[in-house]
């Protein structure tokens, strides 16, 4: 189990810093000098040649990647062109709103999915199946940045029973999660009836129902436990879209979280701020991703062994 | 059986409009301060927007739009991503570590949020729009692509081949490319969805097309802010691409059954 641990993060490592270095260079893919970008046509001289250097710029590309990743080990992700406050500052604030918008989320596209899609796998071909995949197919098309306006214009303008935007008080958080859930749901759900109906034709489940256990229990105890694997794999390679989601989604209802301070930066062209953004979300997922590996590992021996 | 063909109907209709949308006489950029927010009745079914330009001329031109970037983007980026992935699987060695290297970097950032970024920082604009989506929709072309000719290249058939005198041109070419493109196609398939979605989300946060083109991101962004006051503003144009991307993927299942395309959980 070591050993397997040990190899999971060790191969996390070089993604790790890839990432660093691709976040590195986006601030030298604007068009043309990004100091002239921060300062306007019109700034002086000295004051480009001050900014050039707070930013580095006026050295070799090699040499501010070395002093970027320096930095970064010391946890310095620079500071705001905008309110010249540190970006780590700016992220730490911003980060309780969004893993809680995520975890919402998340709980909610669990709750839309696994019932749907366990009565689509036990109901196969019936009125129910066809119903939840039709949820299926209608949710993953639905962009966030429609639905969300959508269910503000039902619970908030129509009915009036949830705020329109901010964060204050749970029912704030209502809309944003499920405009963000629902995509997530409908791909979940999908993946729950597959592995399910997979797992059901497997002959354990035969024995299963052989020995007189009553339906119920077979399909949950037996069926989606085994089914759970390939789900727990998905929900965290989705944390992926859900996070890019989360950008837009923050952007709807005004949710300070990170997605919002990305956008608000990319807007003031605060440069430090976006790549500091991008690379902790970009973190954040990896690491998610490590330690799905990690739990699929403990879960199923299979994975531990194999493979490797 | 009509249930059956109405996906490649509505892509087709949409996309006949798309492609005749100069030719009609349509005034999208028409502005008339007399009907802002109108409300949809006869000769403007959908009604005017929040300068008073007419949403059905502007939701036609959107969809210009749309086809325009996602026919891009799938185009460039299933070609760069299959020779990427094709070469770095074939041939094998340093060029392939790196490749992998690089798919998995690609691959750690969220798609929609590195495209967000890159398009943040180009600067806002169709063309740039086009560029933030390619770099990151490459990658997972690029990773079929290897994985499937790692699983082919030890075949008889291209042991035949280089026996036969075959060039590694001719090999990948001939021999390798048509038997991994079914599983492309379906992702290109699957890509045009995903395009024209991500192209609105860009339009969305003011990262895609500039005024006074039509998007239908941007559509919905204009229209929500007026929600209250002119609901189909911003109801029409989401119609408009969840339809779209509802028959893309339909018609991707379809695909995917008929070439008999393990399937595969989506990747961020």
């Amino acid at each position: 189990m070591l050993r397997f641990v040990v190899s999971r993060i060790v191969s996390a490592l070089p993604v790790v810093l890839g990432v660093a270095c691709l976040v590195f260079l986006l601030i030298h893919l604007t068009p043309g000098d990004p100091v002239d970008v921060l300062l306007g046509e019109s700034a002086q001289a000295a004051d480009r040649m001050a900014l050039r250097h707070a930013l580095g710029l006026d050295q070799p590309l090699h040499l501010q990647l070395l002093h970027y990743l320096q930095a970064l080990a010391r946890f310095d992700l620079g500071v705001s062109v905008y309110s010249q406050r540190p970006v780590l500052d700016l992220l730490l604030e911003r980060v309780p709103a969004t893993l809680q918008l995520a975890a919402a989320a998340l709980a909610v596209a669990i709750a839309i999915a696994l019932p749907l899609g366990v009565v689509a796998a036990v109901r196969r071909g019936t009125a129910w199946d066809h119903a939840a995949m039709s949820y299926a197919l209608v949710g993953a098309a639905l962009p966030n940045f429609w639905l969300g306006p959508l269910l503000v214009l039902l619970f908030s303008v129509w009915l009036g029973w949830l705020p329109v935007s901010g964060r204050e008080g749970l029912a704030s958080l209502v809309l944003p999660a499920l405009t963000l859930g629902t995509g997530m749901a409908a791909i979940l759900a999908r993946m729950t009836r597959s592995t399910l109906l997979e797992v059901l034709g497997e002959d354990y489940i035969r024995t299963a129902r052989a020995k007189g256990l009553p339906e119920r229990a077979v399909v949950l105890r037996h069926g989606l436990r085994n089914a759970l694997l390939p789900i727990v794999t998905l929900l965290g390679l989705q944390l992926g879209a859900l996070l890019g989601g989360a950008v837009i989604t923050e952007t709807i209802f005004s949710w300070p979280g990170i997605g919002q301070l990305t956008i608000e930066a990319i807007q003031r062209r605060d440069y430090p701020v976006v790549q500091g953004c991008v690379l902790f979300i970009s973190l954040a997922y990896v690491v998610v991703n490590t330690a799905t590996d990690l739990v699929y590992g403990w879960l199923d021996p299979r994975v531990r062994s194999g493979g490797e | 059986m009509g249930a059956r063909l109405l996906p490649g109907m509505v892509l087709l209709a949409w996309l006949a409009m798309a492609i005749a949308g100069p030719l009609l006489p349509l005034q999208p950029d028409a502005v008339d301060l007399t009907r802002i927010l109108a409300p949809p009745a006869h000769g403007a079914w959908l009604g005017y927007d929040d300068l008073g330009r007419p949403v059905w001329d502007r939701l036609v031109m959107g969809a210009r739009t749309a086809f325009l970037v996602a026919f891009w983007v799938v185009s460039v980026s299933a070609l760069l991503g299959t020779l990427i992935g094709t070469v770095s699987g074939y041939f094998g060695g340093v060029w392939d570590r790196v490749t992998v290297r690089l798919i998995d970097v690609f691959l750690a950032f969220p798609g929609m949020l590195l495209a967000i970024a890159l398009a943040g920082v180009l600067g806002p604009g169709l063309g740039n729009a086009v560029i933030a989506l390619v770099s990151v929709g490459w990658v997972g072309y690029a990773r079929l692509a290897r994985a499937q000719v790692l699983s082919l290249k030890h075949r008889d058939h291209v042991a035949a081949a280089r026996a036969l005198g075959a060039g590694h041109a001719r090999i990948v070419t001939r021999h390798l490319i048509p038997l991994v493109a079914a599983p492309l196609i379906v992702e290109a398939t699957f890509g045009i969805a995903a395009a024209v979605t991500a192209e609105a989300g860009l339009s969305f946060l003011g990262l895609g097309v500039q005024p006074p083109h039509a998007s239908w991101g941007s559509m919905i962004r204009d229209g929500a802010r007026y929600m209250l006051a002119a609901p189909h503003a911003v109801i029409a144009p989401g119609a408009a691409l969840a339809l779209v991307v509802l028959s893309v993927n339909l018609l991707g299942d379809r695909l995917r059954d008929r070439l008999d395309v393990r399937s595969r959980p989506g990747t961020g």
